[in-house]
């Protein structure tokens, strides 16, 4: 399968520093591909290389094998996208904004902006200037925009900023109905894991302009050493003799009696048995399931999120 | 039709504007000031008529030449204004020695010295009000974002936004020639349009005048050619603010900025003609109806076809300027 979307070592440098470094993965159609990050770790930035709103310093994208750069009107026809906020007209009505871009792209009539219009569900309050809307139905009303020309590739940047639980259930549902039915490819960023880990296919993981791991969620909750915690009545001296040996590859003390440590658990018998020898009481063993959280937290350096 | 093409991205553009309902501000200002002036005008014909009991123009021309004459011989004047004075005298006496009315009554007179008056600063000035923000006020809300992440090269958007200041150009010029009309007629009656009006007066800062290519026009005919300068001005005007526009995020500062250049250009005409390269300033070259008018422009060595073509670099070069920027500028 031929992929929608293809960066390759994409580099952004503003002045000295290194905004975007070396960035290379590839979307696929019918794929929700997420864009996890925390604030400042380059998403946006990214998508707006993308969507041609700034140069790259060096790399190439393509989209649907259109390179971005030279070839900025035949990409741009494949890509619909929201970038950060639903950016529209405020003093125009929902459907004059659909109408204005409409204008700017091939082959959009009425028609179609109705369909769209029906389809993101904002029929009652598309005559109303946009100013009156609530957040949720801007969001509602920037997707309704990035579908009108029908793109292979759907960009939505930060898309539940702002909605209420209930939005983001919408949302989750709107777009897995999308890609299953049209079998367009959608990018989605966010700062917020859990939202990730229910929406997207495959995860790209971003830090200081860097993508520090990429794959379905599942591969990369798997990569992870499981986690074991130990209850124990001297937390110091256990730390001691688990961080020294070879199976345990993260052991941090967690308060005066709890030892949580990253390890091979097939080593839990003989580990406990070093700690028995030492004279340190064992209370409890407890394996523990690891989420992407701790992926994150080991890939971005506990860099702050959400 | 097939889409994207130029007239539906002018037809975007025109309904941003015509939803913010600028050009609507802009008329009432307009209504409020010509209402203003026309019973100023009022005023001035009544005062008239209690003191001359006639409203003969050759005795209000004649009484108008004692006065100048009366000022002249006072020694208190300045030079330059003793200058701008003697012309108005020697042009005044030759409006009555052939026997043509300078100020023939009537609506298009009106719309003549509106035009004429208003050209520097309330033309342009209304122009900036309505198109200061065509470009920032799209970088202010965001919504800049997602016009140029359609598929539309970003040369085309930014020419559909000047075709849309052209076109506004042309109707700030039809909508004040019309306001002028039909309101001061109530007062000073709607004919005129044939009336002979004199040009073709060569005046100097240097002090020679000359009535050697003086000849008469209609009065239509002299208007199309003021209000034709007068759009001339004004596009330039917008032009240069759609380069500020680009150029300054902030609205307000791109407005802060038009008027230092507008309000410059008319300190900078007055003020006199010692610095001479002042010239080649666009906003000293504004003044385009008084090479019609046959005053004296500001500085030596000016014509009409001089200042058209200063005009026209500085257009050219505005253009430049904001196209190359808004192709190449990155966009947060």
């Amino acid at each position: 399968m031929k992929p929608t979307v293809k960066l390759e070592s994409v580099t952004k440098v503003i002045g000295k520093k290194t905004i975007i470094d070396n960035i290379s993965f590839e979307i696929f159609p019918g794929e929700v591909f997420g864009f996890l990050g925390p604030n400042g770790a380059g998403k946006t930035t990214t998508i707006r290389m993308l969507v041609g709103l700034i140069k790259p310093t060096s790399g190439k994208i393509t989209v649907c094998d259109f390179d971005v750069r030279k070839q900025f009107v035949q990409a741009m026809q494949r890509i619909g996208s929201i970038v950060e906020n639903p950016e529209l007209y405020k003093y125009l009505t929902g459907r004059e904004n659909l109408q204005v871009f409409s204008r700017m792209l091939p082959d959009v009539d009425e028609a179609r902006i109705q369909e769209v219009i029906d389809l993101v569900d904002l029929t009652a309050r598309v005559d109303d200037q946009v100013r009156t809307y609530s957040l949720g139905m801007r969001q509602r009303l920037g997707i309704a925009q990035a579908l009108l020309g029908r793109p292979d590739v759907l960009i939505l940047d930060e898309p539940t900023n702002g909605l209420d639980p209930m939005g983001i259930r919408d949302l989750r549902q709107f777009i897995r109905k999308l890609v299953d039915e049209t079998g367009l490819s959608v990018l989605v960023s966010s700062h917020i894991l859990a939202e990730i880990e229910m929406l997207a296919d495959r995860v790209a993981i971003m830090s200081y302009g860097k993508i520090v791991q990429v794959g379905t969620v599942k591969e990369l909750v798997e990569s992870l050493a499981p986690g074991v915690d130990w209850r124990v009545d001297d937390a110091f001296k256990a730390n001691e003799i688990l961080s020294a040996s070879p199976d345990v590859q993260v052991s941090e003390i967690v308060d005066a009696n709890t030892v949580h440590t990253l390890m091979d658990a097939s080593k839990t018998p003989s580990l406990n048995k070093q700690l028995f020898e030492a004279g340190v009481e064992v209370w409890t063993i407890e394996r523990k399931v690891q989420t992407l959280e701790d992926l994150f937290i080991t890939l971005t350096g506990g860099d702050h999120i959400a | 039709m097939r889409n994207p093409n130029m007239i539906g991205l002018v037809q975007n553009e025109v309904m941003k504007i015509a939803s913010k309902k600028r050009f609507a501000v802009v008329a009432i200002i307009l209504v409020v000031l010509v209402s203003m002036f026309t019973y100023a005008q009022y005023r001035d014909i009544q005062e008239q008529i209690k003191k001359q009991g006639t409203l003969d123009w050759r005795v209000e021309l004649q009484q108008d030449i004692v006065d100048t004459q009366n000022r002249l011989a006072s020694s208190s004047i300045q030079d330059e204004f003793r200058q701008f004075l003697e012309f108005d005298l020697k042009q005044n006496q030759y409006y009555l020695d052939n026997d043509i009315n300078p100020n023939y009554p009537g609506a298009p007179t009106f719309i003549r010295i509106f035009f004429s008056q208003g050209l520097t600063l309330i033309l342009p000035l209304f122009i900036i009000v309505i198109m200061a923000d065509i470009v920032s006020g799209e970088q202010n809300d965001g919504t800049i974002k997602t016009l140029l992440s359609r598929p539309v090269r970003r040369w085309k958007i930014l020419m559909a936004k000047w075709l849309t200041t052209l076109l506004y150009t042309s109707m700030l010029m039809a909508l004040t020639a019309a306001v002028c009309y039909a309101i001061s007629g109530i007062v000073l009656g709607y004919d005129g349009w044939t009336a002979p009006i004199l040009t073709g007066f060569q005046a100097s800062p240097s002090g020679t005048f000359s009535t050697e290519f003086v000849h008469t026009i209609p009065m239509w005919e002299y208007l199309l050619m003021a209000v034709g300068l007068a759009w001339i001005v004004t596009a330039v005007v917008a032009t240069i603010a759609l380069m500020v526009s680009v150029l300054v995020k902030n609205t307000a500062t791109g407005i802060g900025i038009m008027m230092a250049v507008l309000i410059s250009g008319t300190l900078l005409t007055t003020l006199g003609s010692s610095w001479t390269s002042s010239k080649y300033l666009v906003n000293v070259n504004f003044g385009l109806i008084n090479y019609l008018d046959g005053q004296a422009p500001p500085i030596e060595g000016m014509t009409l076809p001089f200042s058209l073509a200063v005009l026209l670099c500085w257009t050219v070069g505005a253009l430049i300027v904001a196209f190359w920027n808004f192709t190449q500028k990155d966009m947060y």
